[in-house]
């Protein structure tokens, strides 16, 4: 599981309020490259929640990352701050771990990289 | 890449070893796969360097194909353990990036329109009813830009009327009439194959927040 995945995932159980963001338990995590692309990180870029996202590539062990969201003109010209948020956005991978609902703390597990998100009956 | 070449790609993925009728798993063949990512490809530009999901992914072959025309990012999503064993080696066969995320769609918890393409072939509501809106009830909440999606051609007006009335779709176009051929994969079915009209529907979703894309 992508950063990318984990800015848009939340916890659906009935009751919670906000079940953005999940709270991320490593066990293993994986670096896969990809190609850069730097139109697509500027267009994802306004749309990602920025604390979730830094909070939680430090979690991944990363810590290259602000944790205040640089202005956007800082993706026009920087190639090194690109770098750096697609490779926190897109490289790193949750392989193996767990993602906890940020109010009830209930574990969802992360296996081979899949975060099952299943809700139990009496979660529904 | 070309049509035929997808295609064939595609033809090539591992399908459902045992497919469980009450999740209506039927593998979407190569052939309305490629045409229905080439479409949104290449008539309205939903696919390369999009983020892009497949809703109900099953063995994958919407989602690869997604990735296979330049999708930055695809996620696939679906209920089953055994299919996301099966997508998960599929995509690693064809080399792509694809997330994958096990949960039911209707239970999926989701920030935002970040999402900019689902693309979905759902269960038609045959075993549980209703499901297929239920499908489409979230996607139109996902996504930020499209849905593509496959209904029975005979549920036309309704999936219309809903979409536009209850689902929060500013549109809602069938594209094309295809033939979804179901092969004989159950004990129930009595023939060799079967063909269903279905229709192809882009639809696109009114937008919660006024942020451009």
């Amino acid at each position: 599981m992508r950063l990318l995945t984990h800015n848009m995932l939340s916890s659906n159980i009935k009751g919670v309020t906000n079940g953005f963001p999940l709270r991320i338990q490593v066990e293993k995590v994986v670096e896969k490259q990809v190609e850069i692309n730097h139109d697509f990180l500027r267009n994802i870029f306004p749309k990602i929640d920025w604390k979730a996202f830094s909070d939680a590539s430090r979690i991944m062990g990363y810590n290259e990352l602000p944790e205040e969201p640089p202005e956007p003109s800082v993706l026009e010209s920087d190639v090194e701050f690109l770098g750096k948020f697609h490779h926190a956005l897109l490289e790193l991978h949750l392989e193996e771990g767990a993602l906890l609902c940020p109010e009830t703390g209930r574990k969802f597990p992360v296996s081979k990289g899949i975060p099952n998100m299943l809700l139990l009956e009496d979660e529904v | 890449m070309k049509l035929k070449q997808l295609e064939s790609l595609l033809g090539d993925l591992q399908q459902f070893s045992n497919p469980k009728i009450e999740l209506e798993q039927y593998p979407t063949g190569p052939h309305i796969a490629s045409r229905l990512l080439y479409t949104a490809e290449n008539s309205f530009d939903d696919i390369s360097n999009k983020v892009v999901a497949d809703f109900g992914c099953g063995c994958g072959t919407l989602g690869a194909a997604a990735a296979l025309l330049g999708a930055e990012q695809v996620i696939g999503i679906d209920i089953d353990s055994q299919s996301l064993e099966i997508v998960s080696m599929n995509a690693e066969d064809l080399e792509l990036d694809i997330d994958f995320v096990q949960c039911d769609i209707g239970n999926l918890g989701w920030r935002g329109q970040i999402v900019d393409t689902v693309v979905m072939n759902p269960p038609f509501g045959t075993r549980k009813k209703g499901v297929d809106m239920d499908f489409l009830f979230v996607a139109l909440k996902v996504a930020s830009r499209a849905v593509y999606s496959l209904h029975k051609t005979s549920t036309r007006d309704y999936v219309k009327r809903a979409a536009l009335r209850d689902l929060n779709a500013s549109s809602a176009e069938v594209l094309c009439e295809l033939r979804f051929d179901i092969p004989q994969l159950y004990k129930f079915h009595k023939k060799k194959e079967v063909d269903i009209a279905v229709d192809l529907w882009r639809f696109v979703p009114k937008r919660s927040r006024g942020k451009d894309s």
